[in-house]
């Protein structure tokens, strides 16, 4: 199933996305004013937010250009040292857009 | 303990001003990060009035970026809904952390205040109530805080981002991947994570290939969380 970016279709995407991220929101709270959240539950949840990104970012390096890899091995060498996201994301937008100069 | 329950879930109008100031400063770096996110946004074809308005209502930076991967003439629902519930599934980790603090609070501000629950505010109340301070001040308004300067960035974005010519060349067609990129690298990191997420780089890879298109998210995500859920962190 999907939704036409046309016309009120966007409006229908952007509402699908807040329900969602509301349901995020009150679902911790509202589970547990019933059960706790159990440890295993727990490690899924937080194993599965960093794959989520990771699942997204492996295809754009796989088929993306050599500019596209410089940028996000710029991106993680620069985070790994600074530990600072802006000036990561600035460092690897700089490297592509350098090299694209080229 | 000098603070009674009382006085640690207090919320008057005072302490969420207090918490919005105290959250203000961080609210800068917010303001880079919609701007971000409305460059991203318009190179990927939303209108502005889109882009803002999602801004508004999901406030959630990492899966608004990663559903313009999603993006085209047509979006797929069924991976745009696990994508934004994975992406934001940390919420509910903070909402169970919170739990305790909110207990007491009528339903209706309970579930008000957990409208703009995000990374920063949480941790800084968290951080207020582990030291025996109110933290809903800091939660409701700074949440409010993070919130005004996600919108506000977003604006800018938008606004500088339809004056550029030629956004590929500049590299702004990766300003999405380098962000979540350093969203993953700035996550927790050890032998245990490293594997989880070559697991879920592989699944998702073989998905995109021999899978329908789009299911590599789903398949990714899952790979990894179910992973995570079989090989557990060692308990403190």
């Amino acid at each position: 199933m999907t939704v036409e970016t046309a016309g009120s279709g966007t409006l229908v995407i952007i509402l699908i996305m807040a329900v969602v991220t509301l349901v995020t929101r009150w679902g911790g709270v509202f589970a547990m004013s019933f059960v706790p959240i159990s440890r295993r539950t727990e490690q899924f949840i937080s194993a599965m937010s960093g794959s989520v990104l990771v699942a997204l970012l492996t295809p754009m390096a796989v088929n993306g250009d050599n500019g596209a890899r410089l940028a996000l091995l710029v991106t993680a060498m620069t985070m790994l040292l600074l530990k600072k996201p802006l000036p990561a994301i600035a460092a690897g937008i700089v490297a592509v857009a350098l090299f694209r100069q080229l | 303990m000098a603070n009674t329950d009382a006085e640690l879930e207090r919320l008057t109008r005072r302490d969420v001003w207090d918490g919005f100031k105290q959250l203000t400063p961080i609210s800068l770096f917010v303001v880079a990060f919609g701007l971000a996110f409305g460059l991203a946004a318009t190179q990927t074809g939303l209108t502005d009035h889109s882009s803002l308005l999602m801004s508004a209502l999901v406030f959630a930076g990492a899966s608004q970026f990663a559903s313009l991967e999603l993006w085209g003439m047509h979006v797929p629902v069924v991976p745009l809904v696990v994508t934004v519930f994975a992406v934001n599934a940390r919420h509910l980790l903070m909402g169970a952390t919170l739990y305790p603090y909110l207990r007491h609070l009528p339903p209706a501000k309970r579930y008000a205040v957990m409208f703009v629950v995000s990374d920063a505010n949480w941790a800084m109340s968290m951080q207020a109530f582990n030291l025996g301070k109110p933290g809903l001040g800091i939660l409701f308004g700074g949440g409010l805080a993070l919130w005004t300067f996600w919108v506000l960035g977003t604006w800018l974005g938008i606004y500088f981002g339809s004056a550029i010519q030629d956004p590929v060349s500049l590299g702004l067609d990766m300003v999405m991947g380098c962000f979540l990129l350093a969203m993953v690298v700035g996550g927790k990191k050890n032998l245990r994570m490293v594997v989880i997420w070559i697991v879920a780089g592989c699944a998702s890879m073989l998905a995109y290939w021999y899978l329908p298109a789009n299911s590599h998210v789903v398949v990714g995500a899952l790979a990894g969380g179910l992973l995570g859920a079989l090989w557990m962190e060692k308990s403190k």
